[in-house]
C-alpha cells in the first residue's frame, strides 16, 4: 500500500507556491494623503474600464482605500480620469 | 479660517489674455472677501478625459486659499454664474492634505528655482564662451 502511494506520479509537477503576503503600500511607504491631481498614480488602482479595484486585489488597507476612492472620484470630476472607458492602459 | 483648494476648468475658446482676466476676476473676488491666496497654478491647456459641453480640452487653474467658510459659497455662485467655467471643484484641505500641499509647494518652487538657475548658468557659460572667443 505504501509503495503504491509513493508511485503516484503527476503529469505536471505540483506547484506549491507560497502566497505572497499583500500589504498596504500607503502604510508601508508612509503616504498620508493621496493626491487627486496625479492621474498616473491613481491609474494603479483602476482596472481597464476605469473602475476602482477592490481591496482584495490591491491589498490597500480600509483607511487608504477610502482615500483612494475619494481621490479617484475627485479626479473623475475634473476630467483627469474617465468615468468609463475601454483599454485605459 | 480654513484651508481650501479649488481647481476650475475654463473653456478652450478663450484667448490667453481672456483666461488670465477670468483668473484675476476670481482672485479679486477672494481678496474682497478677506481670503489669503496661498498658491496659484496654471496647468495650461490640457486634454479632458471625457468631453464636457462638447469640448475636449480646457484651461486648468488651481488656487489655494485660506478663508472663512462663508467665502466658499460666494465663490461657488461666482463659478456657477460664469459661463467661461465649464467645471470646478472646491474643497476643504484636512491636516494631511494641508501638509501635502505645503510639501508640494516647496517642491514646485524648488523646481522652478532650479529651472530658473539652469538657464542663467547657461547664459553665464555662453558669455564666458563669447569672452574666450
Amino acid at each position: 500500500m505504501a509503495q503504491t502511494q509513493s508511485e503516484i506520479r503527476y503529469l505536471t509537477p505540483l506547484s506549491v507556491d507560497v502566497k505572497k503576503k499583500k500589504y498596504c503600500r500607503f502604510k508601508r511607504s508612509g503616504i498620508k494623503y493621496i493626491d487627486y491631481k496625479d492621474p498616473e498614480f491613481l491609474k494603479k488602482f483602476l482596472n481597464e474600464q476605469g473602475k476602482i479595484l477592490p481591496r482584495r486585489i490591491t491589498g490597500t488597507s480600509l483607511k487608504f482605500q477610502r482615500r483612494v476612492a475619494k481621490a479617484v472620484k475627485r479626479a473623475r470630476q475634473l476630467a483627469l480620469l474617465p468615468f468609463v472607458t475601454d483599454l485605459m492602459k | 479660517m480654513n484651508h481650501y483648494e479649488t481647481v476650475f476648468i475654463l473653456t478652450p475658446v478663450l484667448s490667453d489674455d481672456q483666461m488670465k482676466e477670468a483668473v484675476e476676476k476670481f482672485k479679486a473676488l477672494l481678496k474682497e472677501n478677506d481670503a489669503v491666496i496661498v498658491n496659484e497654478e496654471n496647468w495650461g491647456l490640457r486634454k479632458l478625459a471625457y468631453p464636457i459641453q462638447k469640448k475636449s480640452t480646457g484651461f486648468y487653474n488651481l488656487l489655494e486659499f485660506d478663508a472663512d467658510p462663508t467665502v466658499v459659497k460666494k465663490l461657488d455662485t461666482a463659478f456657477r454664474r460664469d459661463e467661461k467655467v465649464i467645471r470646478f471643484l472646491i474643497f476643504h484641505l484636512d491636516k494631511f492634505a494641508a501638509e501635502y500641499a505645503v510639501k508640494r509647494r516647496s517642491l514646485r518652487s524648488a523646481n522652478k528655482a532650479n529651472a530658473a538657475a539652469a538657464p542663467a548658468e547657461d547664459k553665464k557659460e555662453a558669455n564666458e564662451i563669447k569672452k574666450e572667443n
